[in-house]
């Protein structure tokens, strides 16, 4: 009795121990979502949205800076959502098992794996120097393309081998081809979990800056970018630039530049949420 | 076009699509060698394996930049390994399903956050904290870049972990049970020893990610590049790989002997990752075999 009531007291403390690490690791985050919300919002004005930065960026807004992030992300997403959903539909229905596909996925492994400074360093090389775009919307978005790749092949290939295999079959014996099943069938079937992997590679992109450094960011630009080939300002690159690079910076500017690019990226975490989970709920099987 | 065309068509296009991701692992490895293997001819190996980090005097040793790179990984991991994997099996095997509904969308948003705004945080926040707390000579240390790479590792740590423990089958759980473990037990003596493969794979995937991160570490290390001795380096200033790529980066010429150096970094960063990575998948694939002929 007395080691069953000694077991009874090492689950409870492990436990307890257990659920104290769970908040340690979550509330800091959840302080820190909600400070730059709270110091943030209070620096959000229709001018900090649509206005110019100016000052020396200590004033004004930092419309060019969200324009920059949204044209890059775009950019990036007519890019890589097709090759990925590509590569995905071909590792999850057509691909054989050998050696050519066990390559590729060891190679889409590392591709997930690379530092983002190293994509910035391949950006730079390839896009920038190699192929003459210079620092340029196109060579940002194409580096971030390439660095978002393996997320959007990962979840399109899980989301069209999660359709059931009798799917499948039943569309091959009504007489379908295997390009009819994956466009009538596996696609529409899957659609929800793609969109999703390809929300979350766009969150990703994003919020990342390191790629970007060298292949697309501008400090300031007096004016909005005018072709694909210009330099751009970029949400996360700014706030970065605001909160080390200029000495006597107002901390409104800081996190309110941290509070416009969070948004962003929360509202991309509840679009993919929500498709998610009413794909959930519509599933028949 | 007829229809036997197409088919052969959107395969081929398919499979182009899917190769193109071993095409890019190799143009990637060979810019980056292309780019920085002058730099073993312009710089003396001697001088490469040194430890002043002095471009401006042309004076290029890593070592201080490599070791800065491994003190802060190595404290990011021993703070994000035991949290993340507690974290992962309070979620996986403890928390009620409400409160798992609750922490799964919540740790995806932790790995979205970006990384610079967790720097910000840290400059303006964590830094001054800890520059008051501990009495330091500044707030801008190793150990403040390892907190923040801590939290930017948990995540990805979690996630996977939890995944492999969903993965153990229920069997393994019930059969414990049966036999009269309580919960605490099966947790430790049967479900994370099963899971043991994923959440090796997770630690490594978090060790990676600790490791390539740029912009966090760049904002609050202070960058020195100053070879790190004992544990007291922790409180002070260093500079990692990646950090020195990101800061200079910009100031050099294009073709430059300093230029080249930034860029054989690069390929030792890649080539770490790539070691990292290939080591983690490793233990899954033998883990997912033995457990395929322990099921069959």
């Amino acid at each position: 009795m007395n080691a069953r009531r000694q077991r009874q007291w090492t689950q409870r403390a492990g436990f307890g121990l257990l659920t104290l690490a769970t908040i340690v690791t979550t509330l800091p985050i959840l302080l820190i979502v909600l400070l730059i919300l709270q110091r943030g919002l209070a620096a959000i004005t229709p001018e900090f949205l649509l206005a110019f930065p100016s000052d020396g960026l200590r004033a004004g807004g930092i419309f060019p800076a969200i324009l920059g992030t949204v044209l890059l992300t775009f950019t990036m997403t007519l890019v890589v959502a097709p090759l990925g959903i590509a590569a995905g539909i071909y590792l999850a229905h057509y691909a054989p098992d050998n050696r050519l596909t066990q390559s590729i996925r060891i190679a889409i492994l590392n591709l997930a794996g690379i530092p983002s400074v190293v994509y910035g360093l391949f950006g730079l090389a390839f896009f920038v120097i190699f192929f003459r775009m210079g620092t340029s919307i196109l060579a940002g978005a194409l580096t971030l393309a390439i660095m978002t790749l393996p997320v959007v092949i990962t979840t399109t290939e899980e989301a069209v081998r999660s359709v059931p295999n009798s799917f499948h079959v039943v569309s091959v014996s009504l007489g379908g081809t295997d390009w009819q099943s994956v466009r009538r069938i596996l696609l529409p079937q899957g659609l929800p979990g793609i969109l999703t992997g390809v929300i979350l590679g766009v969150e990703r992109a994003a919020g990342e800056t390191a790629p970007i450094l060298f292949t697309a960011a501008a400090v300031y630009l007096p004016h909005l970018p005018n072709s694909p080939l210009d330099p751009t300002m970029a949400l996360p690159y700014h706030l970065y630039v605001v909160s080390t690079q200029i000495p006597g910076m107002p901390a409104g500017v800081q996190y309110g530049t941290a509070a416009v690019l969070l948004i962003l990226v929360l509202l991309m975490n509840v679009i993919a949420t929500v498709i998610r989970s009413r794909a959930r709920a519509r599933r028949r099987w | 076009m007829t229809s036997a065309l197409r088919e052969r068509l959107v395969a081929v296009a398919v499979r182009v699509a899917g190769i193109s991701a071993i095409a890019l692992l190799l143009v990637i490895f060979f810019f980056l060698i292309q780019q920085g293997l002058p730099a073993l001819a312009e710089v003396p190996l001697p001088d490469l394996i040194g430890s002043r980090w002095y471009p401006i005097e042309g004076t290029f040793g890593l070592v201080p930049l490599v070791l800065g790179s491994l003190l802060v990984t190595l404290a990011a991991t021993l703070i994000a390994v035991p949290l993340g994997v507690a974290t992962a099996v309070f979620i996986a095997e403890v928390a009620p399903r409400s409160v798992r509904e609750v922490l799964k969308p919540f740790i995806e948003v932790m790995a979205g956050l970006p990384s610079v705004m967790l720097g910000f945080l840290g400059i303006a926040i964590l830094a001054p904290e800890l520059y008051h707390r501990l009495g330091l000579t500044t707030g801008l240390t190793a150990f403040t870049g390892a907190l923040l790479l801590g939290w930017i590792a948990i995540p990805t740590i979690v996630s996977v972990a939890e995944d492999a423990l969903d993965a153990v089958p229920r069997g393994y759980r019930d059969g414990a049970l049966a036999l009269g473990a309580n919960r605490w037990q099966t947790i430790w003596r049967v479900t994370l020893p099963a899971a043991r493969g994923g959440v090796l794979t997770a630690v490594m995937l978090g060790i990676g990610r600790a490791f390539g991160e740029t912009m966090a570490v760049m904002m609050v290390t202070g960058n020195a590049a100053v070879i790190p001795r004992g544990w007291g380096a922790l409180f002070q200033p260093v500079r990692t790989m990646t950090a020195t790529i990101a800061a200079e980066m910009g100031e050099v010429a294009g073709g430059s002997t300093h230029y080249h150096v930034l860029f054989l970094i690069g390929i030792l960063l890649f080539l770490i990752s790539l070691a990292v990575n290939l080591v983690g998948a490793s233990v899954v694939f033998r883990a997912r075999t033995r457990a395929e002929r322990i099921l069959s």
